[in-house]
């Protein structure tokens, strides 16, 4: 059976739930092979082989952390060359989109970016897309080479599948682009101790009805009643009120979750682009007019101010 | 010595249109207006701000599109920018990220530079990756979605707010940089720079020009093949209530519903 090279997204060893998703996708098209890179590579194995990796090939060296993505780059490239796979899924971060860019150039290949799906099909994989917005789904194949392929967060549910897992060092010689960008220093983000936005099975959004800073612990208290991430669109992170890294839409995170809560958000095309394929939408808004009630399960059309906090203390009321 | 700036600049269908493909399957660009693609604005600003620091700089701005995308280049040039290449030929429709960066970086060896700005995705495609394809293909440093960007004595640093943290970059020049909208609000073009826009050099560039077969792009050249594109069912029309004093104990009722709670 034909190896497809799955690129492990992990923190120290701690493997990020979008990999394991990938190990589900892969097992449709052939025989996980995992590449894991960087301090705490080999700590990855048991949770990998778990899932279906088959081998876990793993490499550490200082390059991986203090220069940006190209070694990266280096190190699945000779990946590739060992395996000869049959496609090479990674997860859609900013990161490894640019990592599977840059080897799909490298070994003459076409690349899909954002896959939501993966199925086998009679000339490759077929990626299923969201376009504009996420009004129109797409069906593509990469029709030069070996296909790469990106895949979002939550596109596939992790499942159990027990394989070897063989761990293996992974010979891997820098090329002179490797050290071209050097990371002079990195502030690792600080842990909330909620789930990670893209990740979350549910999203608590704000907009610019929060009305300031000082108000978003309307936002993260609901968000604590349901075990939620939070989010912001553009106009509340513009104005300060919460970081861009919780924005969601078109220039923050692509979410999908099971159940989307969007609160003083109007809906504009851009935030849409980012939250669209939830599967079930919940707003708040005092405007019955507002664009987001188009895309809701459920609306209430109110004033945040009085719905949130009944709403959550009614949460917390039914968990008891 | 001048420090020659390119920046890379797409023409996309506006966002807030009704955006539809085309029956082979491209982006349809003649029902929706057409504009520079806002993502790309932040880059022709970052490019403007890093030419009143330099002592002496020139600032091209290239696209690769159809003719309409002169639109693109004339906007650029009217914000600042000092003249302005367009890569047009019928042999490039339906060109994808592998064709198009191929275009793109023989356009910019051809035009000379030190720096290569872009935008952090096109918000048609939304792809994201053509500035690290450009990178690879030119064989200079990526120093991609910076936030922050400065360059001196030869040398780019910037600030990239990454997934899991934040990272300071450094690379020697020349370099490839793609900035994020968090970079700094793009001006407005003046009245003034709308005139003198007019009188700036627009270069026309085909294929021949840059030594590119047409099977290297084009629906033929491209290495993804989109096979169907099907428009989402509009949502079903949800329950909307209005609050009343109890809409928070009824959107908990339909959340426990729903199993959610
Ligand atoms: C290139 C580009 C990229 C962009 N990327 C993104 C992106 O990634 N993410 C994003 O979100 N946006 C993005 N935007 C911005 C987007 O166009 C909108 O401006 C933004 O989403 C608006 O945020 P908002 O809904 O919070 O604010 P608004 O549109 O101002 O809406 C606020 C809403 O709150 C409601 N409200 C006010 N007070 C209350 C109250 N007390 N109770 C209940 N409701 C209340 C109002 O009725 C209104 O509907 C982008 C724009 C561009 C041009
Ligand atoms: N046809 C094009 N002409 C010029 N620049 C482009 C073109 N397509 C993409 N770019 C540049 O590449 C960036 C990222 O594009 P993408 O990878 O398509 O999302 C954009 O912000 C532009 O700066």
């Amino acid at each position: 059976m034909a190896e497809v090279l799955v690129y492990v997204d992990h923190v120290d060893g701690a493997v990020r739930k979008p990999t394991l998703e990938l190990l589900t996708l892969a097992r449709r098209i052939g025989e996980p092979v995992a590449v894991a890179l960087g301090a705490g590579a080999e700590a990855t194995a048991a949770v990998l082989a778990e899932h279906g990796a088959v081998k876990v090939l793993t490499a550490d060296a200082p390059e991986f952390s203090d220069y940006l993505v190209v070694p990266k780059v280096d190190a699945l490239q000779a990946a590739y060359d060992a395996v000869s796979p049959a496609a090479v899924l990674v997860p859609s971060s900013a990161e490894g989109k640019e990592i599977a860019a840059r080897l799909a150039v490298r070994i003459g290949s076409g690349i899909i970016t954002d896959a939501t799906d993966l199925e086998a099909g009679d000339e490759g994989p077929v990626a299923t897309q969201a376009a504009f917005a996420a009004s129109f789904s797409t069906k593509s194949r990469v029709s030069k080479g070996t296909p790469v392929i990106t895949v979002k967060p939550n596109s596939a549910p992790v499942e159990a599948a027990p394989a070897a897992g063989t761990v293996e060092a992974l010979a891997v010689t820098f090329g002179a682009l490797a050290t071209g960008t050097k990371v002079t220093s990195r502030t690792p983000r600080e842990s909330t101790g909620r789930p990670e936005l893209t990740e979350a099975a549910i999203v608590v959004s704000g907009g610019r009805g929060v009305n300031g800073a000082e108000n978003f612990h309307i936002i993260e208290a609901l968000a604590d009643s349901l075990g939620a991430a939070v989010g912001a669109s553009r106009a509340a992170v513009d104005a300060g009120w919460y970081p861009h890294s919780n924005q969601v839409g078109q220039t923050g995170k692509s979410v999908s979750p099971q159940l989307y809560i969007a609160s003083g958000i109007s809906g504009a095309i851009q935030h849409r682009a980012g939250m669209q394929t939830s599967k079930t939408i919940v707003a708040i808004n005092k405007d019955a007019e507002a664009p987001i009630f188009d895309l809701v399960d459920y609306g209430v059309v109110g004033d945040l101010f009085a719905v949130v906090p009944q709403l959550t203390d009614e949460i917390k009321a039914r968990k008891g | 010595m001048s420090l020659r700036i390119v920046v890379c600049v797409k023409y996309v269908p506006d966002a807030t249109g009704d955006r539809q493909f085309t029956e082979d399957l491209t982006v349809n660009r003649d029902d929706v207006d057409g504009l520079l693609s806002e993502l790309d604005e932040y880059a022709v600003e970052q490019a403007l701000q890093i030419a009143d620091e330099a002592d002496d700089a020139e600032i091209t701005v290239l696209t690769v599109g159809p003719e309409d995308a002169k639109d693109a280049l004339r906007k650029a040039l009217s914000m600042g920018a000092d003249k302005a290449i367009h890569v047009e030929d019928d042999d490039l429709h339906g060109s994808d990220v592998m064709a198009t960066s191929l275009v793109l970086a023989k356009a910019i060896e051809k035009a000379g530079y030190d720096l290569v700005i872009t935008g952090m995705a096109s918000t048609d495609g939304t792809m994201g990756v053509l500035p690290a394809i450009l990178a690879e293909r030119l064989g200079v440093p990526q120093v991609t979605l910076l936030s922050e960007v400065k360059v001196e004595d030869g040398v780019v640093t910037g600030r990239r707010d990454g997934d899991s943290a934040s990272e300071q970059l450094e690379a020697s020049l020349p370099a490839l940089v793609s900035v994020t909208d968090q970079s700094g609000e793009a001006r407005y073009p003046s009245f003034k720079g709308i005139m003198a826009a007019k009188k700036k050099p627009v270069e026309s560039w085909d294929l021949e020009e840059l030594d590119i077969e047409s099977d290297e792009v084009g629906l033929e050249g491209s290495w993804t093949a989109v096979d169907s594109a099907t428009q989402r069912p509009a949502r079903t029309a949800g329950t909307i209530v209005k609050d009343e004093g109890e809409g928070g104990k009824q959107l908990a009722a339909f959340l426990a519903e729903q199993k959610f709670i």
